[in-house]
């Protein structure tokens, strides 16, 4: 399943400056394993070393922080659109 | 605006200041950007996560000494310690806020109902636009002038977007602020009439959120000020821990209780009482760091209550809406600083907010928001507990005016009569 990835500013030295690529994957560990074939590292940059996502990066499928859906395991239909984002504070 | 890049994807730290970059002494003391979690280092631009783990990355300064009598003979705002912050010596030449110096009140009515002896209330209401933020936004303008940002903008349910408005209306800047399309109409007046450009995004604040992360990663030249200029924006809040220390004639309060959301305002508050100690400002002395929540938001919280440091995300459900950060970026170091200081995280309920909010306002005279009445409530609920120490000097922070959150208390206070206007009808009232 073909799905598009927003790639941020940090991490397009990665895609060539691209800022949004295509990727395959049924969930969201298979679109990041096909993002690193595609683009080696990008993967360790998104995942610690233990294989989870960095405290401090924000993955979404559509519009769902995958926090609350099944993290590594958040299905990714055809076509969806999936955002990486450093987390954003606010408030106090 | 872009740093040097090595072939490995990864920023280059040599370098502390972009190549076409701003000014010299644009951002001060400051040298360059450091990650909090991991140290790398970057120059001195529009960045905010770290190309290396993402995590958030924070000003470092080297500074010169600072005497109490140089801050003392500056302006009686924020810019008294302009050496302390990431802005240029010019810059009370530049049109600004000049948010700051707020009153730090004696809040001796306040103790005697909570049974602390010795009660001090910082009062951020009176600010420019009535709440802190007006402190972390004229940072953050000064870096947006610095970077030769055309935009100000940010993402917002309430009291950033008004001192953002505001703040760039004074500067001449062109401001845009994006709000939840259901945010309450008279939260959109109070930064509408600052700004032509209110957009109000369908969605909740998470979801404006994330589409102004996304619009500073395709645009040029905007500056959002708690996203892409955050590491200057955040250091704003400082000079709240610097003010108390100076108002209570150059010493560390032994505790002091304040609010949390994404836990940026405690940590910061921690830093400048660091500098201070360094610096050689203040005497090193233990003092400890209370954090606030409410608990339809209180992820640090349970955090410290479970004694780990693994803080779930939450989705919030309160009415303290400035504190309502479910993914608090910067929780892991308020949980840091509570331990090492022999502090503590407690949350309460809505009920008990709102409480909080009329015992502040019958006892000393003050209208606090709701992240005010979470503080005031979790003080009280921490000195019945036997946590907080009541023989000790406390400070507790109010960061803004109680008019903003009207909805919170409205409905729970209310005329205590209705009489016709006669001595005989209201003197049958009782009062």
């Amino acid at each position: 399943m073909s799905v598009s990835v927003r790639i941020p500013t940090i991490l397009r030295t990665y895609t060539g400056g691209d800022s949004e690529v295509t990727a395959e994957g049924s969930n969201l560990a298979e679109v990041l394993d096909d993002l690193d074939a595609k683009f080696a590292g990008i993967k360790g940059r998104i995942l610690d070393e233990d294989g989870k996502l960095r405290r401090f990066v924000n993955v979404y499928v559509g519009n769902d922080d995958v926090r609350f859906q099944d993290e590594l395991a958040t299905p990714t239909p055809d076509g969806t659109e999936i955002s990486v984002i450093p987390a954003v504070a606010g408030g106090c | 605006m872009s740093a040097v890049v090595t072939e490995d994807h990864r920023t280059e730290s040599a370098d502390t200041r972009p190549a076409e970059g701003p000014r010299e002494g644009a951002f001060g003391n400051a040298v360059a950007l450091s990650c909090r979690e991991c140290g790398h280092r970057v120059g001195l631009g529009p960045f905010y996560a770290c190309p290396e783990c993402f995590g958030p990355l924070e000003v470092a300064y080297e500074f010169p000494a600072i005497t109490r009598e140089q801050i003392e003979a500056g302006p009686r705002n924020i810019w008294r310690y302009q050496a302390l912050l990431p802005v240029p010596t010019d810059i009370e030449s530049s049109p600004n806020t000049e948010p700051g110096f707020t009153r730090l009140l004696k809040a001796d009515n306040l103790g005697r109902e909570l049974g602390i002896e010795n009660l001090w209330v910082k009062d951020d209401s009176t600010n420019p636009t009535n709440s802190f933020k007006d402190r972390v936004v004229a940072c953050a303008l000064s870096a947006a002038r610095e970077l030769g940002s055309k935009v100000f903008a940010c993402p917002s349910t309430g009291n950033l977007a008004n001192a953002v408005a505001a703040a760039g209306a004074r500067a001449g800047i062109k401001t845009v602020v994006f709000i939840p399309s259901n945010l309450e109409q008279p939260k959109q007046v109070n930064s509408a009439i600052f700004t032509e450009n209110l957009v109000a995004v369908d969605g909740n604040y998470d979801d404006v959120n994330k589409l102004a992360s996304e619009i500073a990663g395709e645009e040029d030249g905007w500056a959002f000020v708690n996203v892409n200029v955050r590491p200057y924006y955040a250091e704003g809040s400082k000079t709240l821990g610097y003010e108390i220390a100076e108002q209570l004639g150059w010493r560390l309060p032994d505790q002091i209780v304040i609010p949390v959301a994404s836990g940026s305002q405690l940590t910061k508050v921690d830093k400048a009482f660091q500098e201070l100690i360094r610096l050689g400002l203040v005497e090193d002395k233990p003092y400890r760091v209370f954090g606030a929540q409410a608990e339809g938001c209180g992820p640090v919280a349970t955090a410290f209550k479970a004694d780990t440091d693994a803080i779930r995300p939450v989705k919030p459900d309160t009415i303290a809406k400035s504190l309502a950060i479910g993914n608090p970026a910067d929780g892991i170091y308020v949980l840091d600083i509570a331990r090492r200081t022999g502090g503590a995280v407690e949350e309460v309920t809505d009920e008990e907010i709102r409480a909080g909010i009329v015992q502040l306002a019958r006892t000393e005279g003050i209208f606090t928001e709701t992240a005010g009445g979470t503080t005031v409530a979790v003080t009280k609920k921490l000195v019945e507990a036997g946590v907080l120490d009541p023989t000790l000097e406390t400070v507790v922070i109010n960061t803004g005016h109680g008019l903003k959150t009207l909805d919170a208390v409205s409905g729970h206070v209310s005329a205590a009569a209705t009489i016709a206007p006669s001595y005989t009808a209201f003197k049958a009232t009782g009062i």
